[in-house]
C-alpha cells in the first residue's frame, strides 16, 4: 500500500473535503482506470487523550476496513480544528483496478461536539451508509449525528453498568440500526447452540430445556444477558428480572407458555479475555456444555442411558480487534434476533442491579 | 394446547438459525478418496482448515484420507499439516490446527480392494460411536478418473452409500467424462449406486464468488437485466487465459485439450449463467433447471461446420513473464506429433427468444501473454452520435466485464466528455473490486463447495443432465477435430495473444480484447 498525506492546522470541513477530492483526482492522473468502489463511511468519537488506542484498534480489524474513516478527537481546552488525511491506495501499475482507504483525524475541542454533524457531513462520502462509534460515551455527538448515522456501532459491555449499556443500545436502536459488540461476542455460541440442536432427533430437546448457566467474564454481563435474552426470545419464553446472586452472577427463571419453568444461571467465571466462558444447557435426559478451549469450544455432552461424550468445536478466537471488525462488517447485514434479545436482556436486568 | 403448538414448530424448524450469518451443519465425516494427491494437498486440505479456523465445520467433524501410498495415521496428519502451513489463505493458528489434524484417520489401499471399503466402514463406525450419533457421510473423489466409477461401486457394494439414520453424499471431481458417451456411462454407473439428489459434481468455478456474483449482478439490479438480451447486446468474448505451460501434466493434459479442460466445464458454466432465464427461486433444482434451458438451446455445430467456427493451436516456443519458454511440443511427456489443443476458440449462438443473433465467442489457451478469467458484454452502439469524434478516440461501446481471476471484480466502461471547450468523448472505466469492496477477502471456492456438500445444497454443482447437455455441444467439435489428422495444428508464439486463425471467428470488425 502506498500514500498520500495532507494535513493542515486551524482547518475547517470545506478544506478537508476538497483536500479528498484533489488526492482523488491526482490518483485518477496517475491511474485514469481508477474508480473507488465504496461501501461504508464510518465516524468514531473519541477522547483525544486515547486517539492512538483507538486508532490501534481500528488498525487491527483486518481486512474489515471502512471505505472512509473520520476519527473525531476531541480535546479540553481547543477551539480550532486540526486534520491529517490519508488516502492508502494499492499500486496497480498498468491500470487495472484500484483500491483505496480513506482516513481523517480531525481534532476538535468539546464545543465543537454540539454542531457535529457540520463537520462530518462535508467529509463523509454521500450515498454511503455511516457507522457510528463512540467508545467513550460523547452524547453530544451522538445527538449531533443522528440524522447522519445509519447504523451505532456500539458495546453494551462498554458501560460500567450493565443494565446502562443495554439502556443505551435499546434507545438507540429507536433511530438507527445497532450493532453491539457485545452481541458479537456471542456469536459463536449462539452458532454452536443451534447447531446442537439442529439434527431433527435433537430438535424436540429445545421445547425441553429445563435450564441453562452462562459463565462469563465479569465485565461483560451484558453478553451473558444478551445471550439468555436471544435464547429465550428466541424460543418465546415468558421472563422474569433475575436476582443477584452475591454479586458472582444472576438467578431467575422464565417460563413457557404452558408454565413449565426453566432455570437461568448466570455466573461469573475467570478469565483473561473479556465475554462468555462457557454455556451449558439442560433437557430432560440430556446436558449439553460449551466451554472456551484451545483451538474452539470444548463440547460435553450427557445422554441418559448413552453415556457422555466430549470434543472440540473448531475455531480461532477472533479476539476483540476481530470482534471490532466484525462489527464494521455486519453494519452491511440485518439482524432480526438483536432487537427482541435485548429486550428480553433488559427485562432480565430489571431487579438484579 | 399453546404448549403443544410451540413443541411441534420447535420440531419442525430450528428457531435458533433466524439471523445467523453461518447455518448449522450437520455432524459430518469426510472422506478423501485420493488424499495424498495434489488437488488435496493444494486445495481441499487448506480449504478444511480455513473452515475450521472460521467455525464453520459442523460441530462433529471427522476425516479419513484414502489413498494408494502405504503410511501411518501419523504420517498422513503430518502430510497435512504441510499442506495447510504452504497453502492456506491464512497462517494457520496452531491450536486450530492441530486440533483439525490430530483426529484425521488415514485408510491405505487400492481403489478396487474390498478390504479398503471394510476398513472404511469399521472406521466410520468408530466416529459414529464415539459421537453417539450417525454421522453424515460425504465421499469426496479427488482421484484419477478412472476409479469414480469403481469407487462408486465400491461404496455401493460396501453399503456404504447409504445410511438409515443419515445423510450420504458424494463429490465427483472434474472430468466428469471424456466425451458424451463416457460422461453418460459414468452418469448411469454413479447412478445405479446414488440418487442424483446424492450426487455433488464439483465445478470449482462455481464456487468463485464473481461466478455467484453474476447471478446477483443479473437478477439484483434492474439497471442490467433490462439490456440483458438480444435488442441491446451485440456480443460477449468469455476468455480464460493463462500464462502458464502445462507443467508436469503431459499425461493428464495430452488426452484431455484445452477444450476439455476449460471449455466444457468452467467456460460453458459461465456462459450458462450469463444467459440464462431468471430462476423462480434459488433452490438447486430451479437453478439448474434454467442452465439446462439454455444449454440446451445452444445448438451443437455439425462436423461440417466445426471447422467455421471454432479454432484450435499449439503455443510454439516464445517468451513469458521475459523468460524463455519451450513449444508444446519440445515440452516432457508430449508426443512429438500431438494434435493436442493448447488453445481453443469457439464462437457459439444461444437459439432462444432473448438471445437469437447474438455470438459469444469463448478463448482459452496456456502459455499466452496473461492470466486472466473475464466475461465481458459489448453493448450495441448507441443509434444516432451527435457528437464529432475528431480529436478523440470517440464514442464507443459501453462494455461490462465481468473478472473472475486474477482480480475478482466488475466493471463498466462508460463514454464520458473530456473537459475542454469542445464536446469530445473518451471511454472511462468504472471498476468495482469483489473483496475489497466488501471489506473481506473471498473465500476459496472449495471452502463454499465442501460446506455446500456438507450441508447438502447442490445449488453450485453440476446435475446429471446438465453435465450431458455441456458435453452435447462440445462433443462435435471434440470428434471433427480427431477425425482431422491431416490439417495442420496452427502455432502461436507463447507470450502472445493466440493464434491470428481465431481473429476469423469473430465477424465485422469486432475484435478480441487485448489480454
Amino acid at each position: 500500500m502506498s500514500e498520500d498525506v495532507w494535513s493542515e492546522r486551524d482547518t475547517n470541513p470545506d478544506a478537508i473535503e476538497a483536500a479528498l477530492r484533489e488526492m482523488l483526482r491526482e490518483r485518477h492522473a496517475a491511474n485514469q482506470a481508477l474508480a473507488p468502489a465504496r461501501v461504508l463511511n464510518l465516524v468514531v468519537v473519541v477522547d483525544r487523550a486515547w486517539k492512538g488506542e483507538i486508532a490501534n484498534r481500528l488498525e487491527r480489524v483486518g481486512r474489515y476496513h471502512a471505505s472512509r474513516t473520520i476519527l473525531c478527537a476531541v480535546e479540553d481546552g481547543r477551539d480550532t480544528l486540526d486534520a491529517v488525511a490519508v488516502m492508502s491506495y494499492e499500486d496497480s501499475p498498468g491500470g487495472g483496478v484500484g483500491v483505496m482507504r480513506e482516513t481523517v483525524e480531525i481534532d476538535m475541542g468539546p464545543e465543537h461536539l454540539t454542531g457535529l454533524e457540520t463537520i462530518v457531513d462535508p467529509v463523509v462520502v454521500s450515498e454511503l451508509p455511516t457507522v457510528l462509534w463512540c467508545p467513550h460515551g460523547h452524547d453530544d455527538a451522538v445527538r449531533a449525528l443522528r440524522g447522519l448515522t445509519d447504523v451505532m456501532l456500539l458495546d453494551s459491555d462498554g458501560l460500567p453498568d450493565a443494565d446502562e449499556g443495554l439502556a443505551r443500545a435499546q434507545e438507540e436502536l429507536k433511530a438507527a440500526y445497532v450493532v453491539d459488540l457485545a452481541w458479537l461476542r456471542t456469536t459463536p455460541w449462539r452458532e454452536r447452540l443451534a447447531a446442537s440442536f439442529d439434527p431433527p432427533a435433537r430438535r424436540p430437546s429445545l421445547a425441553a430445556i429445563e435450564g441453562f448457566t452462562i459463565r462469563y467474564q465479569s465485565s461483560s454481563t451484558a453478553s451473558a444477558l444478551l445471550l439468555a435474552g436471544w435464547l429465550a426470545s428466541r424460543l418465546r419464553w415468558d421472563t422474569r428480572p433475575l436476582a443477584a446472586t452475591n454479586g458472582a452472577g444472576l438467578h431467575g427463571r422464565a417460563y413457557t407458555t404452558g408454565s413449565r419453568y426453566i432455570d437461568i444461571r448466570l455466573e461469573t467465571a475467570e478469565q483473561e479475555v473479556p465475554g462468555l466462558a462457557g454455556v451449558t444447557v439442560k433437557c430432560e435426559g440430556f446436558e449439553l456444555s460449551l466451554d472456551r478451549a484451545e483451538g474452539g469450544l470444548r463440547a460435553h455432552e450427557a445422554i441418559a442411558g448413552h453415556g457422555e461424550h466430549s470434543w472440540l468445536v473448531l475455531g480461532a478466537s477472533r479476539g476483540e480487534g476481530g470482534i471490532l471488525g466484525e462489527g464494521v462488517r455486519q453494519a452491511l447485514l440485518r439482524d432480526p434476533t438483536y432487537g427482541p434479545a435485548l429486550d428480553v436482556a433488559r427485562g432480565f436486568w430489571a431487579h438484579a442491579g | 394446547m399453546q404448549s403443544a403448538a410451540v413443541a411441534t414448530e420447535v420440531e419442525q424448524d430450528n428457531p435458533l438459525i433466524e439471523g445467523l450469518e453461518r447455518l448449522p451443519v450437520r455432524p459430518t465425516a469426510l472422506v478423501i478418496f485420493g488424499a495424498t494427491g495434489d488437488l488435496a494437498h493444494r486445495k481441499l486440505l487448506p480449504a478444511l482448515y480455513n473452515l475450521a479456523h472460521e467455525g464453520a465445520l459442523p460441530e462433529r467433524f471427522e476425516m479419513v484420507g484414502v489413498a494408494r501410498r502405504d503410511q501411518a495415521h501419523d504420517d498422513f496428519r503430518e502430510m497435512a499439516r504441510e499442506s495447510i502451513q504452504r497453502f492456506s489463505r491464512r497462517r494457520p493458528d496452531p491450536k486450530v490446527l492441530t486440533g483439525l489434524i490430530d483426529d484425521m484417520r488415514y485408510v491405505a489401499g487400492a481403489f478396487d480392494d474390498d478390504s479398503v471399503y471394510e476398513e472404511l466402514h469399521k472406521v466410520l463406525d468408530e466416529f459414529d460411536e464415539r459421537a453417539g450419533q450417525d454421522l453424515n457421510h460425504v465421499f469426496y473423489l479427488s482421484t484419477a478418473p478412472q476409479f469414480f466409477p469403481v469407487i462408486a461401486g465400491k461404496l455401493g457394494a460396501g453399503g456404504l452409500n447409504r445410511a438409515r439414520d443419515a445423510e450420504t453424499r458424494i463429490v465427483i471431481e472434474k472430468p466428469f467424462g471424456y466425451d458424451l458417451a463416457s460422461a453418460r456411462k459414468l452418469n448411469a454407473e454413479v447412478l445405479d449406486v446414488f440418487e442424483e439428489s446424492q450426487v455433488f459434481r464439483i465445478d470449482h468455478y462455481l464456487g468463485k464468488e464473481t461466478v455467484q456474483n453474476l447471478m446477483a449482478l443479473r437478477f439484483a439490479n434492474a439497471l442490467f437485466e433490462p439490456v440483458w438480451n438480444r435488442n441491446f447486446i451485440d456480443y460477449v468474448q468469455i476468455t480464460a487465459a493463462e500464462d502458464i505451460g502445462i507443467g508436469g501434466r503431459a499425461g493428464y493434459y495430452e488426452g484431455a485439450g484445452a477444450l476439455r479442460d476449460l471449455v466444457q466445464n468452467h467456460m460453458m458454466q459461465l456462459l450458462a449463467l450469463l444467459t440464462m432465464e431468471p430462476p423462480s427461486s434459488f433452490d438447486a433444482d430451479r437453478v439448474r433447471d434454467e442452465k439446462l434451458k439454455v444449454l440446451e438451446a445452444i445448438v451443437p455445430p455439425a462436423v461440417g461446420e466445426v471447422g467455421s467456427m471454432s479454432v484450435r493451436a499449439q503455443y510454439g516456443p516464445g517468451t513469458v513473464g521475459g523468460k524463455r519458454v519451450v513449444g508444446y511440443h519440445d515440452e516432457d511427456g508430449v508426443a512429438p506429433d500431438s494434435r493436442t489443443e493448447t488453445y481453443a476458440a469457439l464462437r457459439l449462438h444461444v437459439s432462444n427468444w432473448r438471445w437469437a443473433g447474438v455470438p459469444f465467442y469463448m478463448r482459452t489457451g496456456k502459455q499466452l501473454a496473461r492470466k486472466i478469467t473475464e466475461i465481458a458484454v459489448t453493448l450495441k452502439p448507441v443509434p444516432h452520435l451527435a457528437f464529432q469524434s475528431s480529436g478523440s478516440v470517440g464514442v464507443q461501446a459501453n462494455q461490462i466485464i465481468l473478472t473472475v481471476q486474477p482480480d475478482e471484480g466488475v466493471s463498466v466502461s462508460l463514454g464520458a466528455k473530456i473537459p475542454g471547450a469542445r464536446m469530445r468523448i473518451r471511454p472511462v472505466n468504472m471498476e468495482f473490486r469483489y473483496g475489497t469492496s466488501f471489506m473481506s477477502e473471498s473465500p476459496e471456492a472449495y471452502e463454499r463447495l465442501i460446506l455446500d456438500a456438507m450441508r447438502g445444497d447442490a445449488t453450485l454443482f453440476t446435475r446429471g443432465d446438465e453435465i450431458e447437455a455441456l458435453w452435447g455441444i462440445i462433443d462435435p467439435i471434440l470428434t471433427a477435430w480427431h477425425e482431422d489428422t491431416m490439417s495442420p495444428v496452427p502455432i502461436y508464439p507463447a507470450g502472445s495473444a493466440g493464434p491470428s486463425e481465431a481473429d476469423a471467428l469473430l465477424e465485422g470488425d469486432r475484435r478480441w480484447r487485448r489480454l
